[in-house]
């Protein structure tokens, strides 16, 4: 029985071996090409929070629960905590550093501030990114729609109206893009 | 502001004779301070600072206006989601006559900031409010007088605005405060003989603004403890015992030491694996074998009321008037009921995190923690440092909830850096959360109570077992009455088979789910309208005040319950703060299952400096408040905790989501009470009254599962 409190960040029949730290894997990382050099069964979350300094995308619960570790993988919302490294090769994957450009929140962001949908702020990048991949398939989205889309991200803080009111505005002015 | 370095030295300094607070102020880079002291603290507070003499006693927290006109204000105090970070700065522009935007704020750096005693029980505001408010009146009053020497006009004349101070009667004369700071080295009490503003005069207390940290956090860009990295440093994973009791047996590092790169650390009841990487940190952790000890426990999350009740300690009397005889012979029915809570999770969705680096005889700790300073004195403990030495910077906080207070993680941190020699990060996994955090307590209330025939209360008899006092007490008018709390004495064993502590209003959920569900079941025995019950028993105005605002904006229509409608009302006192809640429930008969539809929460917490603000906190309050309601219960074997994960440990979701409406009293004239907490404490009675509002049926314990409810609904047949 393994200990349900770990958490088994690699799959189950990996064996840390040395030997195979240093496979090369290549993707687009916000719309930049990346090379890692490491074990690629090692889970995307470590590796960008790790290796590649993407602080943004936050670990809550290492077993897909939570949303927190939430990114887009050629679109769609993927949880970066059960993903490995080798499933993204030449894909491509965009956190939350890669939505505001030049320091300028995306409509999606400026919604989450406008509507103050926020409050430890935490959860608000995986919040922010599976809102994004919910937009991009379902422009104009009901209202039980959003709540089906984002039930399995998880907040503590109870901010979840005010997410509610951010993605229905973000939708609102310009479906999500 | 660079934050590094900018005064090497610890408050403690400032007591030393010797020491000038003059090169305090030029050390902090020079500028105009207030220094500020928070008056009237809560006892707990008191009793911590009076336990440290050598703290400077006549300030916890200054201001400073540099030469580059921008204010800092400098305090202990962490940002935790609660919004702080805005409503401090809103007081303090407010009566400085700055924007909003000239204002940063310095927090929960114990080098920088003075000590504080941490945050929480919603007394950011509330007791630090009214000082910080005199401090920023003081401020504008030495910039005042320095601008009458320099503009050579009376300070009678002169006005400020944004910053500047101008000639009232000739506009083209004036100076800016940055012009004044300029070169000055001036300290200055906040002597709060200065008046501060009216509210009639407030220009930013009392409207809304959007968090002042939003967009670093919607970005990615804001930095909790893991976001942390220095050179070198090394992640760490600790071995976790399957149970709190257990005692290790044996124990193999053999496999893990063989890992390339993991160093595998072994001190006394710490075992560890740190590595570069965090996840072959873990990896290399299943390496560790260990046997344990683990003695038999019958303690579940059924039994352990019987538990508390056998070992319960003598109560302690904390309020009473009347006698109970008289008010058994006045009362022409009396109920008796028995109240059940079980443990409840923190789980902020930011697990305890800290990074610790030890250098020679100093420490540098970044953790996710409410009591930095407390934080520091342990550090200081466990590795045998001075206090001073010891420096803990506060990142951004995501979620405390009262758990982030032990500081559990942070002399782990501590501890691995000074056995490595690197600098470590201890982050722990959401298993390591469920497990090693404290948990809100199981308790029992039981409850006497009796009406006369004209449904008035004349008896009212309260014990409550282990969820503590906070909340016991009740604010109706009843002649005879007595409130019991027992609680373990200081040093005495702990009832509990792990560590329980402060969860958002400590006490008051526990408290006010029982004393509202029994208000309740009495208006149901006198057959009044539950609303119109609590109005006829109560005579504070402010309760009342609530109340009827409440059903004003829910649309309350009295009727008997049950009324078959699901309306549920509910009464609080928190921090200061008078809550009234209504909600509407409907319930599936055949599952058990409860929909919440709507809830609402009406709230009288004096001067509402950032209504907004509030608003997100009463919002809060009511979605994490239908966790504990519905359906958070710890599952546990012994000192096992079973759930150790959201799979099984279900919090609030979008999908629970009712219709939230917040109503805030206009009372600017009040002085400012807490808003993070006091909204949550009526959630588990509002929707139990609504239960029993929609089925007739009666559910005494928390959370109100399906299985309850099915089961309080066979009861009543
Ligand atoms: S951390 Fe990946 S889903 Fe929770
Ligand atoms: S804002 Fe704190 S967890 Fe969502």
């Amino acid at each position: 029985m393994p200990d349900k409190r770990r958490n088994y960040y690699l799959s189950a029949h990996t064996e840390i071996n040395p030997r195979i730290m240093n496979e090369t894997i290549q993707f687009n990382l916000n719309g930049e090409s990346v090379r890692v050099t490491t074990d690629s069964d090692r889970l995307l979350l470590w590796v960008l929070r790790t290796d590649l300094g993407l602080t943004g995308t936050k670990y809550g619960c290492g077993e897909g629960i939570c949303g927190a570790c939430t990114v887009l993988i050629n679109d769609e919302a993927v949880r970066s905590c059960i993903t490995s490294l080798k499933e993204v090769e030449n894909k491509k994957v965009v956190t939350i550093e890669g939505l505001a450009h030049n320091d300028k929140p995306n409509v999606l962001q400026q919604a989450f501030m406008d509507h103050d949908a926020l409050q430890c702020g935490y959860c608000t990048p995986g919040m922010i990114m599976n809102a994004t991949a919910l937009l991009k398939h379902n422009p104009h989205p009901t209202r039980e729609q959003i709540i089906a889309g984002m039930n399995d991200n998880l907040c503590r803080c109870g901010a979840h109206k005010r997410i509610m009111e951010a993605v229905e505005t973000a939708a609102k002015e310009t479906g999500g893009q | 502001m660079k934050k590094e370095h900018i005064f090497d030295l610890d408050f403690t300094d400032i007591m030393d004779p010797k020491f000038d607070r003059r090169d305090f102020i030029r050390a902090a880079g020079g500028g105009i301070f207030i220094f500020m002291l928070l008056g009237h603290l809560p006892l707990e507070a008191q009793q911590e600072s009076t336990a440290r003499p050598q703290l400077p006693t006549d300030f916890n927290a200054f201001l400073r206006i540099g030469e580059d006109g921008r204010v800092s204000l400098f305090t202990g105090k962490i940002e935790m989601g609660q919004g702080v970070i805005t409503s401090l700065a809103q007081m303090l522009a407010d009566e400085l006559d700055v924007e909003l935007t000239t204002i940063d704020m310095v927090m929960g750096d114990t080098d920088l900031c003075p000590w504080d005693m941490g945050t929480f029980g919603s007394m950011s505001t509330r007791f630090f409010g009214p000082p910080l408010r005199e401090a920023g009146a003081e401020g504008r009053h030495v910039l005042i007088q320095l601008a009458a020497e320099y503009l050579n006009v009376p300070a009678g004349e002169l006005i400020t605005v944004d910053g500047v101070v101008y000639n009232n009667h000739n506009k083209n004369q004036k100076v800016t405060y940055a012009q004044l700071a300029k070169g000055k080295a001036i300290g200055r009490h906040a002597t709060g003989k200065v008046p501060v503003k009216t509210p009639d005069q407030f220009k930013v207390m009392g409207k809304s603004y959007n968090h002042q940290d939003a967009f670093v956090k919607v970005t990615g860009k804001a930095h909790y403890a893991g976001d942390i990295r220095l050179p070198g440093m090394l992640y760490a994973a600790v071995l976790r015992p399957p149970s709190h009791a257990a005692n290790r047996t044996s124990l193999d590092l053999s496999e893990a030491r063989k890992v390339n790169g993991a160093v595998v650390i072994h001190d006394n009841d710490l075992v560890a694996v740190l590595h570069e990487l965090p996840d072959v940190a873990e990896e290399t952790l299943t390496k560790i074998k260990a046997t344990y000890d683990i003695p038999e426990s019958d303690l579940n999350e059924k039994t352990i009321f019987d538990h508390l009740l056998r070992v319960a300690p003598a109560g302690e009397q904390i309020a009473k008037n009347g006698s109970q005889t008289v008010g058994t012979r006045l009362s022409a029915t009396v109920v008796e009921k028995t109240y059940l809570d079980g443990y409840v999770a923190h789980a902020p969705i930011e697990p305890h995190t800290a990074v610790a680096h030890v250098e020679g005889d100093k420490a540098t700790v970044w953790p996710s923690s409410q009591t930095p300073f407390r934080a520091k004195d342990e550090v200081a403990e466990a590795l045998g440092l001075k206090a001073k030495n010891v420096r803990i910077i506060s990142p951004f906080v995501g979620g405390g909830f009262g758990g982030k207070s032990r500081n559990l993680q942070v002399v782990e941190a501590a501890r691995l850096s000074k056995l490595s020699g690197k600098p470590v990060m201890v982050a722990w996994t959401r298993g390591d959360e469920f497990f090693k955090d404290s948990f809100r307590p199981a308790a029992v209330v039981k409850i006497r109570s009796g009406i006369d025939k004209t449904g008035h209360l004349m008896l009212w008899n309260y014990d409550v077992y282990f969820a503590g006092q906070r909340g016991a007490t009740h604010f109706y008018s009843i002649p005879n009455s007595l409130t019991v709390s027992r609680y373990p004495r200081w040093g005495e064993k702990s009832p509990h088979p792990f560590a329980v502590g402060a969860w958002r209003a400590p006490g008051n959920n526990t408290n006010t789910f029982a004393r509202e569900s029994h208000i309740d079941i009495m208006a149901a025995a006198a057959g009044i309208d539950p609303v119109e019950f609590r109005l006829q028993n109560l005579t504070d105005p402010k309760m009342t005040g609530v109340l009827k605002a409440a059903a004003k904006k829910f649309g309350w229509t009295p009727a008997k319950g049950p009324s078959g409608r699901g309306y549920g009302v509910a009464l609080g006192i928190d921090a200061g703060t008078y809550v009234a809640s209504m909600a509407e429930v409907e319930v599936d008969t055949k599952t058990g299952k409860i929909r919440v539809k709507r809830v609402l929460a009406a709230q009288d917490m004096g001067l509402a400096v950032n209504p907004e603000g509030s608003a997100i906190q009463m919002e809060g309050c009511i979605t994490m408040g239908l966790g504990y309601a519905l359906a958070e219960e710890l599952h546990f074997k012994g000192g096992a905790v079973q759930d150790l994960n959201f799979d099984s440990y279900d919090i609030p979701r979008f999908s629970w989501l009712p219709e939230i409406e917040t109503v805030i009293i206009d009372a600017k004239n009040d002085p400012p009470q807490g808003g993070g907490e006091p909204a949550i404490v009526t959630m588990g009675a509002v929707i139990a009254n609504a239960v029993f509002d929609a089925v007739g049926a009666r559910v005494l314990q928390m959370p109100l599962t399906p299985e309850r409810v099915l089961e309080a609904m066979k009861e009543k047949g």
